[in-house]
């Protein structure tokens, strides 16, 4: 080849200023590309739902559909409650309330975790923090584990009444979505 | 690959390691770092690498869109929709796949009359031409495919319309076009069926695409690459490493290239596209015009130049369909007979002054029948039509084969190196052609 | 090789100057759909806001009483590069629209309607094609979401003009077809020429296919209280509409622009260095 004697300086500065650019080129392509698998502006924009409270009792639960996840709503009985709010927040593997309507250092407490006012109800994400099952104990015949709270058949992860991890390898407690009353009987999630 | 042998030699003991079990590394450095390229190649070359560019950006962009693509004839139209409204950079990557099929077109038929100029059809390069004609095909079949998923009035129209070309063999056996026309939609017409069965179709046809194009760059590597004079590699100075050399010019070339690309996908995305695609498919109503996209328009106007009677005289009747039909078949597989049809000895056309005139009213033809199948089929158009259908044919059937019989060839310089240093033979080989050193 | 091509190339240059504008010259005296300036045509068009306010307001007091707008949620009325109205009166907006959007099944496994939502689309009156045909007479007025990009005005010159004007609207970056069309037609309603058989019932158009349309004519002068003080005159009716559903039919309009643009000059720059690249490195041989 003509040219096998001797390569051309690679290392030359204005050759290596080209290539510079087309390798920052090809790599901030990729942002779209990245980009375009998170949720979409529809799927971000799918706001709130209203739930009527009045046909649950007390003891009885509702599962809602809230942004693709199960919502658990609980009508807690009176001890049920008073089982939530003697734990000593100290004692808890997770010691944050993890409420979106409270700041993120507010701890466990039950007040914490319900609406003031409103303590009766529990609601919270149904989703298991260990690996996203979704755990027993809306229905009234299902296993409830330890604590009375929920229980997750997966991996066997125990939560209390007030949907607090207890026992088993979840990290966190399940999440309190954003919600307000609207009315007494009446919520509106998100 | 070809009778170059690879240079590597790895220098660290896990690179020996590796390359003697899978020398990988070996084959990539002799075919694509110091490959043999001859040094006189222009800017038509770097059409092969951008076109392999584009190949790979359609496939990146086509498995993005199939993540938010629903293929049913209910949801099509609308997922297109949300695509380009709600979906991140939606609209960008639905606009870099709708352009990216024209700016595939485009280059690959710069690509091909580069070849057919220059004569790299010639042998021993007859397997690696057949090959890009089967990759023309396939890209065809793609496309069409492609244009039929956004469920518009066009894309439904279109599909109607070309997979009732093979009615036309109900001429020939009475009930066989039918059934082939009802077996390809799944139904008695076009329906969400057809849809879903090509949209699975225009997933898998771009990876036998690209598998198609590692047989015609095997071919290629093995013939070696033409050049503008023509002439084989003969001597060392012929040719340079394709690494820095000719990957440096496929560097720029591709890039000015995305310029043209990138103003069509950010400025004028639906320019070559058409408005009545923003219209649901509508099974009851035809749009009033319907064309193809602009790469089939020279090979639609062959199709529909044969009415039921041919340049005034030549009666077609009732064979005036399958007529058409055969005729753009044709017009895409002759091509791949040209290394048989051309008897110069000459490859280049730099060195051919008859059929040099010849090549460049054939591209006239071709973008003249572009012209006349945006046109609608009617009047002066359907004649003109008719006359630059002849003229198509000609050029392969009667041009090539008597023009190489007859023509005398100019003078070609003794080798590519005499070509670039002006035909100087004083110098020794190789002399003036070695890098400066610095 | 570098002279020969630049003969090539002012001949190239000199046609794309000296044709069009003969072209321009010869095509006077034909009829067709003129072309209108518009604050979003060419390649740095970006949409006026107040322009698609005033338009969003033809659309909901004259259009939207027969026309949905499907593909448009009342969300997308708030974000940049459309109309941006402020969020809260969007919120109010939606929960006062008089097409109100069904939903359910509810407890009692019926369905219901219930007020318009951010997340909600901009609907019409009528719920489906054959309730539109129904009380329409038997015409159905489209869905207005796409309109400015599914019409398009074809232009008519000889072939061997054609290809410049092509080369001239792809240079240009003319997409705006769909809202020449949109303002002529709002704008076309005359009385029919002597001799023109109208079907009764039909009002003519000069830019509608055939002439005769469905639709009465829908603006007049002072038919919708402006705010802004902008003359209340159908041609500004008929220009606002039209950008209104230009950005209706492409709301990534702006954004695609903008980073068009930033695209273009990193390709121009780099496309330079790389060039300069390879005239390094192929100065060491002669080609």
């Amino acid at each position: 080849m003509s040219s096998d004697a001797i390569e051309p300086d690679r290392r030359d500065f204005l050759v290596l200023v080209g290539n510079a650019f087309a390798a920052v080129g090809a790599a901030s392509l990729l942002w779209p590309f990245i980009q375009q698998m998170n949720p979409d502006a529809s799927t971000k924009a799918l706001s709130s739902i209203d739930v009527d409270l009045a046909p649950v009792k007390e003891g009885q639960a509702i599962t809602v559909m809230w942004r693709g996840k199960p919502v658990f709503v609980r009508n807690r009985t009176k001890s049920e409650i008073e089982s939530a709010v003697k734990v000593d927040v100290k004692n808890l593997p997770d010691g944050l309330a993890r409420n979106e309507n409270l700041p993120d250092e507010d701890p466990a407490t039950d007040a914490n975790r319900t609406m003031k006012g409103h303590e009766n109800w529990i609601i919270i994400i149904g989703i298991c923090t260990h690996l996203g099952c979704i755990p027993k104990g809306q229905a009234l015949g299902d296993e409830r584990g330890e604590f009375g709270g929920w229980f997750c058949p997966c991996h066997g992860s125990q939560y209390d009444t007030a949907g607090r991890i207890r026992k088993g390898p979840a990290p966190r407690n399940m999440e309190v979505p954003p919600y307000a009353f609207t009315s007494d009987s009446k919520i509106k999630i998100g | 690959m070809s009778g170059h042998t690879s240079t590597y030699e790895p220098t660290s003991r896990w690179g020996k390691w590796f390359d003697e079990r899978l020398p990988i590394a070996r084959v990539m450095h002799g075919q694509f770092v110091d490959f043999p390229t001859p040094r006189n190649l222009n800017y038509l070359w770097t059409f092969g690498g951008i076109l392999t560019f584009i190949l790979g950006a359609q496939i990146i962009t086509g498995v993005v869109l199939a993540m938010h693509y629903q293929p049913s004839a209910a949801g099509a139209f609308d997922s297109i929709e949300q695509i380009r409204r709600d979906v991140n950079y939606g609209w960008m990557i639905r606009n870099f796949h709708a352009v990216g099929a024209s700016m595939f077109f485009f280059a690959v038929y710069i690509h091909i009359f580069r070849g057919l100029y220059y004569g790299s059809y010639k042998a021993p390069r007859e397997v690696l031409w057949i090959l890009g004609v089967i990759i023309m095909l396939l890209m065809m079949a793609t496309a069409f495919m492609g244009y039929s998923l956004p469920w518009g009035q066009m894309s439904f129209w279109g599909v109607t319309v070309i997979t009732n070309l093979f009615s036309a063999l109900d001429t020939i056996i009475n009930g066989l076009g039918t059934a082939i026309v009802e077996w390809l939609w799944g139904g008695y017409s076009v329906s969400g069926t057809t849809l879903n069965r090509f949209f699975s179709l225009h997933y898998l046809l771009p990876f036998v695409l690209a598998g198609v194009v590692g047989l015609h760059l095997w071919a290629l590597h093995t013939a070696g690459q033409n050049n503008p004079t023509g002439l084989d590699l003969k001597e060392p100075s012929d040719s340079v490493p394709m690494h820095p050399y000719a990957t440096s010019k496929d560097a720029v070339g591709l890039f000015a290239f995305l310029i043209l690309f990138a103003w069509f996908v950010f400025f004028v995305p639906d320019y070559l596209g058409h408005a009545d695609n923003y219209i649901e498919a509508n099974p009851l109503v035809t749009p009033p015009h319907i064309v193809p996209e602009w790469y089939f328009l020279p090979f639609y106007a062959i199709l529909r130049s044969f009415t039921s009677t041919f340049l005034w005289v030549i009666p077609l009747g009732q064979y005036a369909k399958l007529c058409g039909v055969l005729a753009m078949f044709s017009a895409v597989l002759i091509i791949a007979f040209v290394p048989w049809l051309d008897t110069s000895r000459v490859r280049s056309s730099k060195y051919r002054p008859i059929f040099k005139w010849f090549f460049w009213f054939f591209v006239f033809t071709c973008l003249a029948l572009g012209y006349l199948g945006s046109m609608p089929a009617e009047g002066v158009y359907v004649m003109w039509a008719q006359i630059f259908t002849v003229c198509y044919f000609l050029f392969f059937l009667v041009a090539m084969p008597i023009i190489g019989l007859i023509e005398t060839p100019k003078k070609l310089p003794r080798s590519i190196t005499d070509s670039v240093l002006g035909g100087s033979t004083a110098m020794p080989n190789g002399a003036a052609a070695s890098p400066e050193k610095r | 090789m570098k002279k020969r091509f630049s003969p090539a190339l002012a001949g190239i240059v000199a046609a794309l100057v000296l044709v069009p504008g003969l072209a321009i010259a010869e095509e006077s005296g034909h009829h067709e759909i003129p072309r209108q300036p518009w604050s979003f045509s060419g390649f740095t068009g970006q949409f006026d806001k107040a322009q698609l306010q005033r338009g969003f307001q033809v659309y909901k007091e004259v259009c939207s009483n027969c026309h949905g707008l499907k593909r448009i949620a009342f969300r997308n009325l708030v974000q940049p590069g459309g109309p941006q109205f402020p969020e809260a009166a969007v919120k109010a907006l939606a929960a006062e629209w008089p097409n109100k959007i069904t939903d359910g099944p509810n407890d009692q496994g019926k369905m219901f309607e219930r007020p318009a939502r951010l997340s909600d689309p901009i609907l019409g009156p009528y719920k489906n094609d054959e309730e539109a045909r129904a009380a329409q007479n038997g015409a159905l007025p489209p869905d207005l979401s796409l309109m400015a990009r599914a019409r398009d005005v074809e232009r008519e010159s000889p072939w061997y003009i054609h290809p410049f004007l092509m080369l001239g609207d792809i240079l240009k970056g003319y997409q705006e077809g769909g809202a020449d069309y949109i303002y002529a037609l709002m704008t076309g309603f005359k009385d029919p020429p002597a001799g023109f058989h109208m079907v009764d019932g039909k009002f003519y158009n000069t830019a509608f296919p055939g002439h005769q349309i469905s639709m009465p004519p829908p603006l007049s002068d002072g038919a919708v209280p402006y705010q802004d003080g902008t003359p209340q005159k159908l041609d500004n009716y008929a220009h606002d509409v039209a950008a209104f559903l230009s950005w209706a039919a492409d709301p990534s309009l702006d954004q695609r622009k903008r980073i068009g643009w930033q695209v273009i000059l990193y390709l121009i720059v780099t496309t330079g260095l790389l060039y300069i690249g390879k005239r390094r490195i192929w100065s060491a041989i002669k080609h």
